[in-house]
């Protein structure tokens, strides 16, 4: 296990104002490591979407510490956390989020756009990302040509391309048929044995079950936090996905 | 109690962090035209209200600086170095005429290049005796000079002007509305007509002279045969002076003194191509109301845009929290949508420039006149455009830059 974690929450609360307050997270402490594939469990209203935002960076904590690469996001100012965003994050939407009228290459390099990249360096390491999940034949395809587990490979692309520290996956296969859902996972597995950090965000213990590790949340609160030995195999690098579809 | 307890409020600044956002200006650009590309049919239309607003205006600069324009090559066609001299009144309301030596004593101030009289003979004009006298159709018998049609330069519509000759003759050069009130459009088969009785040949027609209107509807008679036919020595009722250009101002201050040297005040001096002037100014009034028109139609086109802008906010707001995940900065996303509003009303002012002149020359061609399209209509439109789309999209790309990200990659389903 790494000694440096890419991510670290320390004693974090995220309470909304009313009365009484809510507390959607309730003194969470956690550490990720780097090349970790870790599940983030729990029913509706557990709290994981208000820390999926809060790790996300796009909600700050009501108090407590949350470090990514070991900088303090508390002390970060608001374009200072979206530059944080653009190089070190990658994130997986249950809709897609994929902008119309775009193409798939398009669309993945839009992920290196607020790096300040040349338009052809986007476009060279978007083709290499969807070479990466698979759809290196989809390439000028536009979202509305692309099917439902395309599309979400084409995001996924997008969350990649950047090489961030961590990649978020909001319910990656929520809107997926379990065919394509058990591609989708497929993938992430290989990416995770390419080196890559993923968290996943689901209600669905049984695609948690299937990853290395998981964290289960209830009531703003961290349960239970799993390593299933069987499961962990990411000193393995050495697992080319090529091709999954 | 013990300090080491107590929580000390964070008042440090906020640090920028080892990381930054950063888009390249061209990239800016790029991101305004995302939604104009995927909604080309609103966007057009969007574009549209600008366009109208901006064709209406600069049809209207278009067309009023077309007509000044033609008017202005008329008025440098006909001159405005010629100048009338006539009689005024005296201090009691009098009439006060003008002396027969007048013309003469005119033509020897320096700069005037040449001068003629008219004197106005009372008496009828009939086309044939078959003709009611006291039918006059509003024409005038004037005594005329040999060198009219060259001061005032006049053309011929038919036939030729007095001589030296046929100035003592019983000749008449007819003025363009009296050859048409007397029902005569050319000399070719010598027609005749009756002036005080007498049978004058009609040897002349002239074009119309925009500057003499009166001259239009005269019948000229050589101020000979006035004497000689009708033993009237008829004093001059306007003496016109055609003077160098460069000194219109100088012979003007002293003709009244020259015409009149007792009584400078009896006389009035003017200079005809005034009036013509005046007319490319009189039109301001329905001008600013046409501008004013204009105007609301921009500012309606302006309402447009912020609109839509607004309704696409709301709908692209999972647009702006994907992208504000990806890195893009408040200010990235207000920029996006402050450049789209400003490139749509950029394309509607275009656009509208462009009909504009089409509407321009369009109207001017019709109207037979100069095609004036005006630069500063051009500069205006996309000014304008410019302006209003920035204006107009500024509030809502604020409302999008301030959209708290969380909530916009999860819009409520």
């Amino acid at each position: 296990m790494s000694v440096n974690p890419v991510l670290e929450l320390r004693d974090v609360v995220r309470e909304y104002p009313g009365s009484p307050p809510v507390r959607a997270i309730d003194g969470v402490t956690l550490q990720i490591s780097a090349s970790e594939l870790v599940a983030i469990v729990g029913p509706s209203g557990s709290g994981k979407s208000t820390l999926l935002n809060l790790i996300g960076t796009l909600d700050r904590p009501t108090s407590g510490t949350l470090l990514i690469d070991a900088v303090d996001t508390s002390e970060l100012t608001d374009s200072a956390l979206a530059g944080l965003r653009a190089a070190r994050l990658g994130f997986v939407f249950q809709q897609f989020h994929l902008l119309g009228g775009m193409s798939a290459v398009d669309n993945v390099a839009t992920g290196l756009l607020y790096r300040g990249d040349t338009k052809k360096s986007r476009r060279n390491r978007s083709v290499a990302a969807l070479e990466r999940v698979g759809l290196g034949h989809r390439l000028d395809h536009t979202p509305n040509k692309l099917s439902g587990g395309e599309r979400q490979r084409v995001a996924i692309a997008r969350a990649l391309v950047g090489d961030p520290a961590i990649v978020l996956a909001d319910e990656p296969t929520g809107n997926l048929d379990s065919r394509t859902s058990e591609e989708i996972v497929e993938l992430l597995h290989g990416l995770h044995r390419e080196g890559s950090t993923i968290v996943v965000i689901t209600h669905d213990r049984e695609l948690a079950a299937r990853l290395p590790r998981q964290v289960t949340v209830r009531d703003g609160q961290i349960e239970d936090d799993e390593r299933d030995p069987s499961n962990h195999d990411c000193t393995d690098h050495n697992g080319l996905i090529g091709a999954t579809s | 109690m013990s300090g080491a307890t107590m929580r000390i409020p964070r008042l440090r600044r906020k640090r920028r962090g080892p990381w930054r956002s950063k888009l390249r200006t061209v990239d800016m650009f790029a991101t305004g035209t995302v939604g104009l590309r995927t909604r080309k049919a609103r966007a057009a239309f969007t574009a549209l209200g600008i366009a109208i607003g901006i064709a209406s205006m600069v049809s209207v600069m278009g067309i009023s600086a077309s007509s000044r324009a033609d008017l202005l090559a008329e008025l440098d066609k006909l001159g405005t170095n010629l100048l009338q001299v006539r009689p005024g009144q005296t201090t009691f309301g009098d009439a006060a005429p003008l002396s027969a030596d007048a013309p003469a004593m005119v033509r020897r101030v320096g700069p005037v290049q040449s001068a003629t009289s008219l004197s106005q003979i009372k008496t009828t004009v009939q086309r044939n005796d078959a003709v009611d006298k006291d039918d006059q159709n509003g024409i005038t018998t004037m005594g005329s000079e040999v060198n009219l049609p060259a001061t005032l330069g006049a053309t011929l519509a038919s036939g030729r002007t007095h001589d030296e000759a046929s100035v003592r003759l019983p000749t008449v050069v007819l003025g363009s509305v009296a050859a048409q009130r007397l029902g005569i459009d050319n000399v070719d088969d010598g027609p005749r007509i009756l002036i005080g009785g007498e049978w004058f040949n009609v040897i002349g027609i002239l074009d119309s002279l925009p500057l003499n209107p009166d001259i239009d509807r005269a019948a000229l008679i050589g101020l000979e045969s006035a004497r000689d036919i009708f033993g009237v020595k008829a004093l001059p009722s306007a003496i016109y002076v055609r003077t160098d250009p460069a000194q219109v101002e100088a012979v003007r201050g002293v003709l009244a003194r020259t015409a009149s040297p007792g009584s400078p005040n009896e006389v009035d001096v003017s200079r005809p191509s005034d009036a013509l002037a005046a007319r490319a100014e009189v039109d301001k009034n329905l001008q600013t109301l046409l501008l004013g028109l204009g105007g609301v139609a921009l500012l309606v086109g302006g309402v447009g845009i912020a609109n839509v802008m607004v309704i696409s906010v709301l709908e692209r707001q999972g647009e702006i929290g994907v992208r504000r995940a990806l890195g893009a900065t408040r200010s990235h996303i207000r920029n996006q949508f402050v450049v789209e509003s400003t490139l749509l009303s950029l394309i509607g002012g275009v656009l509208g420039v462009a009909i504009g002149f089409g509407v321009t020359t369009v109207y001017a061609r019709r109207q037979e006149w100069l095609v004036d399209l005006p630069m500063q209509g051009l500069v205006f439109g996309v000014a304008a455009a410019l302006v209003i789309g920035a204006v107009a999209g500024l509030y809502p790309a604020v409302r999008a830059a301030r959209l708290d990200p969380a909530v916009a990659v999860r819009p409520a389903a």
